[in-house]
């Protein structure tokens, strides 16, 4: 029997050995061998995108690809703090012309009240041209040679590769002017349509009249029939010449150049739209969203993102240089010692699909992914806390020679009030004082400190720091909730917040009204037994002052009714910029964009009609003083009534192997892959060095399994040969 | 047999419909159809008019199962269920809510959960089969003592230790395999040694245990003492006869799972980044994709009903007294 069992395993034994050694080098390295040494990025992602349309696209992780393969004509500068527009495509960042009614020219400061409307005119580099792509290919009568298919020829298709031939095409001012009507495409969900048409004039209109030519194709039953937008000209977006473009808007929008970074505002030729569109196409995922076309540095060559994604370098990229100014400190971080060479760096980045983080974790600890973020579950093991709170890498990376970057995200979780509620809600000072008297309990400082590692810095505003009108230091701390303590904000006293309950009218947490505890509701998404503890603390924070908490927990879809309907009455909720500007935070207390009134952003509801008048007259402002005094003014009437309990702003780590270089944090620009660079032979090296094979354990194992078995051996032969009677 | 295989088919289809039922109402009890347009829409800046147009586009903007204001059968036509469900039994599976083709995802997904699947099914059923008969061999000895008492530690430990274990002790430990990842064609094998091993591994508990019980049924029947009797070899008696007659119990366990191997293992294929159908219907219904959610539970019933009508055909060939009439 052991012997049967032997033959039969030895050979699998064996041929297991023999591939995995046949692997060479690294056993354990989960990347082809043809792979070593060559100049490639290796990362994960964790979700797969759902997006690669450009004009769908809004999430980070779609971000990762989208952000390398399509260029609008802007982009942030990879080192210059605070961030800063230049050109991408475009030749200069534009500066708005601003027009009145009867369209004359308005100077550039004129006031918001003035201007009708503002133009953006914006050129765009010549000879830039786009990626490789069957959609340009031509035959030789200079005819496209992928546009007229039958669904026959489709027959052998299945992934984009399987067209045989291609082509590229010069970049032109139509394809952005393209992009821009195609925000209203019937068929596309652009998330921003619904901002964009209350500025780019005609967008709304065009939406309708694309709606109603749609609807001609359905009924003639064409209904996935190319829409052709250049039929219907769009009187906020026009083509100046084939170099240059302009994009009228209403009134006064500064902020409109920051969503010229955006792939919202990238270009889209027609004729790749027009070949996407062919019947058949659809059916195969042969699609504008699965199969991103752009002029960036990389182009994605492999689309599976069950398994990997795979960006290569585009060869026909313009070229592009590496900054050679950045901010102080830059230059002796060593991130000026690529200025002036050719971008992008990196040949080809592989992003494998990693859905749990001690994979990704054990896997960037191999060496085998490049970068990695720090989950609560392996903190400990990379970072180490002092007693005076500075933040250290632990030996064990040191040795490894892995660097550390940590910078503070601009995003804001917060706790809200909702202030159409009777208790919490409202402008009354019992309100605002019950308000005020929690937010001083919440020790926010202690909930960083136990749930986020130390990884954050407690709010004292909407606007969080790296953005116009985050003031730091004593300047900017929140005196409702704070004292200055030897220059420095300290919590207020837990008397002072029980002073505060008080006046409100619940003394000790009892409603002086009605003679019983005041209880209030609290609403979470909690999904398992990981949330209790926080539920806990918050339970406890509320108890500081007598309050009894009721925890609401609930799935994401009853919350954000909820949320949407105005019931609930204490909630948390956070915000990501979408750009570095003080009004893409301050626009989320503005009465007119209260959820409940308008399906806006303002979970709260609050509306104090000073805030949003000066909010109306600070979100057209260019930034300096005097826009800094009007915030100012605005955060002090938010903190002044508490519709938030300002929570914290987090603070991102990421850490790096030594062979990754040109690493800082640029927390809105998302098309930094082509300013990395790595040393693929040190990469080896310590590859080789870290992973070598321990076999002496499948030896121990075999030999166990044998002295295990021998017994049973010996059992089995002795009564085989023992007599019956 | 064939009359009796068309039986089964057409038992079938009820069970179908009332496994669409279900999965219909359930889904629709816990998500409506705003709630999946805001999920697929994302969290940022969307408007009501976005939601009412996602929802007209997929058709979710019907009356979920009776249309009172539709004419005739189009109070039972015109609705979400209708819609959705009439196609399934025609195996077109259409669309996910987010616009990629089903049929093609578990296409392209069933291969990689078949790759880990059927070597744990086959080397598992050979490693617990061969564990079980070794302890029944030596049944009331040390040997059958401690066998069942690692096999009741094995099978109490979750399988969630084995793979963190045996990543953390074969992968980062000892570096012999990849933590994670898949290949394709040659490559794939050195990715599949450690899920596979920690498949069998994790299964040997509980299965080594079950065949065991069967074999000690058997075991003690008159035809096993008959064959001692004969001089057979324990060899002999134990593979030829107990085996062969235990096979009855041992298919009502094994050939019903065989078509649902495709179906791929949610928290394997998680850990060791394998792209499989297991992860699929998860991620699913965390998306709130009521399209992929229908699919994958009614094909999942399909199989399951193969799967049965199988391991009565299997009985047929193991066991000549019994005919499917």
């Amino acid at each position: 029997m052991f012997d049967s069992l032997k033959k039969a395993l030895m050979p699998m034994f064996l041929t297991a050995m023999v591939l995995l050694a046949g692997c060479g080098g690294e056993w354990n390295s989960p990347y082809p061998i043809q792979e070593r040494g060559l100049n490639i990025l290796y990362s994960a992602f964790s979700e797969r995108p759902k997006h690669l349309d450009p004009v769908q696209s809004y999430s980070e992780d779609e971000a990762a690809f989208n952000a390398q393969i399509y260029e609008p004509p802007l982009q942030y500068h990879f080192l210059k703090r605070p961030y800063t527009l230049v050109p991408a495509t475009a030749e200069e960042v534009p500066r708005p012309q601003l027009f009145d009614a009867a369209g004359h020219r308005l100077p550039d400061d004129a006031e918001a009240g003035r201007v009708a409307y503002s133009l953006y005119e914006i050129r765009i580099r010549p000879g830039i041209r786009f990626q490789p792509h069957p959609a340009f290919a031509r035959d030789a009568a200079g005819g496209l040679l992928y546009h007229h298919l039958k669904p026959v020829d489709l027959n052998p298709i299945h992934d984009l590769a399987d067209f045989k031939q291609q082509g590229t095409r010069e970049l032109m001012a139509a394809d952005y002017v393209y992009q821009i009507k195609r925000l209203a495409h019937p068929r596309l969900h652009s998330p921003i349509f619904g901002l964009m048409s209350e500025y780019i004039i005609g967008l709304k209109a065009y939406a309708d009249l694309l709606t109603k030519a749609n609807q001609t194709l359905l009924k003639s039953g064409h209904g996935n029939a190319y829409l052709d937008l250049d039929r219907f000209p769009l009187e906020g977006a026009t083509v100046v010449d084939r170099y240059t473009y302009r994009v009228k808007l209403k009134g006064k929008y500064p902020q409109f150049v920051y969503w010229l970074t955006m792939p919202f505002f990238a270009p889209v030729p027609q004729e790749v739209d027009r070949f996407f569109s062919q019947p058949g196409m659809a059916e195969k995922n042969l699609t504008l969203d699965w199969y991103p076309v752009g002029t960036g540095p990389y182009m994605l060559t492999k689309n599976n993102p069950n398994r990997q994604m795979v960006l290569e370098r585009n060869p026909y990229f313009h070229g592009e240089t590496y900054p050679s100014e950045g901010e102080q400190g830059d230059r002796e971080a060593g991130l000026l010692a690529d200025a002036g060479k050719p971008l992008p760096f990196i040949d080809k980045a592989v992003f494998s699909l990693e859905k749990e983080g001690i994979p990704y974790w054990n896997k960037f600890l191999q060496g085998y992914y490049d970068a990695s973020g720090i989950s609560s579950d392996s903190f400990d093991q990379a970072v180490q806390i002092s007693s005076t709170g500075d933040i250290a890498l632990t030996d064990k990376m040191r040795e490894k020679g892995i660097r550390l970057s940590t910078s503070v995200a601009p995003s804001s979780y917060y706790m809200g009030f909702n202030m159409l509620d009777p208790v919490v809600g409202g402008y009354s000072e019992r309100a605002r004082k019950l308000r005020l008297a929690i937010s001083i309990a919440m020790d926010y400082e202690e909930y960083i400190s136990i749930f986020a590692n130390g990884r954050g810095i407690e709010a004292q505003g909407p606007i969080p720091p790296g953005i116009f009108g985050n003031k730091p230091g004593e300047d900017g701390a929140n005196s409702y909730v704070y004292d200055l303590v030897n220059g420095h904000p300290k919590r207020k006293s837990l008397e002072a917040a029980k002073k505060l309950l008080a006046e409100a009218g619940y003394p000790d947490g009892i409603d002086k009204e009605n003679g019983k505890p005041l209880v209030l509701n609290i609403d979470v998404t909690a999904r398992g037994p990981d949330d209790k503890a926080r539920l806990d603390w918050y339970r406890k924070q509320f108890s500081k002052l007598n309050l009894q908490l009721v925890v609401r927990a609930t799935d994401y879809n009853r919350f954000q009714e909820k949320i949407r309907k105005g019931n609930a009455q204490i909630f948390n909720w956070g915000w990501n910029a979408d750009y570095p500007d003080p009004e893409n935070f301050l626009f989320l207390l503005n009465g007119p964009q209260s959820q409940v009134k308008s399906q806006g952003e303002n979970s709260a509801n609050y509306n104090n009609p000073e805030y949003d008048r000066l909010f109306e007259k600070m979100k057209n402002m260019e930034n300096g003083p005097d826009r800094q005094a009007i915030i100012d003014q605005m955060i002090e009437i938010a903190r002044h009534d508490a519709p938030w309990l300002w929570g914290f702003h987090p603070k991102e780590y990421r850490l790096f192997h030594s062979w990754m270089l040109n690493q800082k944090p640029n927390k809105m620009a998302r098309n930094g892959l082509k300013y990395q660079r790595i040393d693929a032979a040190m990469r080896e090296q310590k590859r080789a060095e870290w992973n070598r094979p321990v076999l002496w354990p499948m030896f121990l194992v075999l030999a166990v399994l044998v002295v295990t078995a021998l017994p049973a051996v010996i059992a089995y032969r002795r009564r085989e040969r023992k007599s019956a009677i | 047999m064939l009359n009796y295989i068309i039986r089964r088919v057409l038992y079938a289809l009820p069970i179908l419909i009332g496994v669409n039922i279900i999965t219909f109402s359930l889904f629709f009890v816990v998500n409506t159809p705003d709630d999946m347009a805001r999920i697929h829409l994302g969290v940022k800046r969307v408007t009501p008019e976005a939601v009412v147009k996602w929802k007209q586009e997929r058709g979710y903007d019907k009356p979920l199962l009776l249309n009172s204001s539709a004419p005739g059968t189009a109070k039972v036509t015109d609705t979400i269920f209708f819609d959705k469900s009439i196609k399934l039994f025609a195996f077109q599976f259409g669309l996910a809510d987010d616009g990629r083709d089903i049929a093609y995802e578990i296409k392209t997904r069933m291969g990689p959960s078949l790759a880990i699947a059927l070597p744990v099914f086959l080397l598992g059923l050979a490693c617990y089969i061969s564990f079980a008969l070794m302890m029944a061999f030596f049944r009331a000895t040390y040997l059958d003592f401690w066998g069942v008492v690692l096999c009741v530690a094995m099978m109490s430990i979750s399988s969630l230790f084995y793979i963190i274990g045996g990543q953390y002790l074969l992968s980062k430990l000892w570096n012999l395999v990849p933590i994670s990842g898949y290949g394709t064609g040659i490559m794939a094998a050195k990715f599949l040694i450690l899920p596979v091993l920690v498949g069998v591994v994790s299964g040997i508990g509980s299965g080594a245990r079950w065949y065991r019980t069967i074999f000690l049924e058997e075991i003690g029947k008159d035809y096993v003492r008959t064959a001692r009797a004969k001089g057979l070899s324990e060899w002999r008696v134990m593979f030829k006869h107990v085996l062969q007659n235990a096979m009855i119990p041992i298919l009502t366990g094994a050939v019903v799972v065989i078509p649902v191997l495709f179906m791929g293992s949610l928290i394997t294929e998680s850990f060791f980044g394998i792209p499989g159908l297991g992860s699929y219907t998860i991620d699913a219904i965390n998306s709130q994709d009521f399209s992929v959610v229908r699919a994958m539970v009614f094909l999942g019933s399909v199989l399951y009903i193969v799967g049965l009508i199988l391991t009565d055909i299997s009985y047929t060939l193991v066991d000549p007294r019994i005919r499917l009439e």
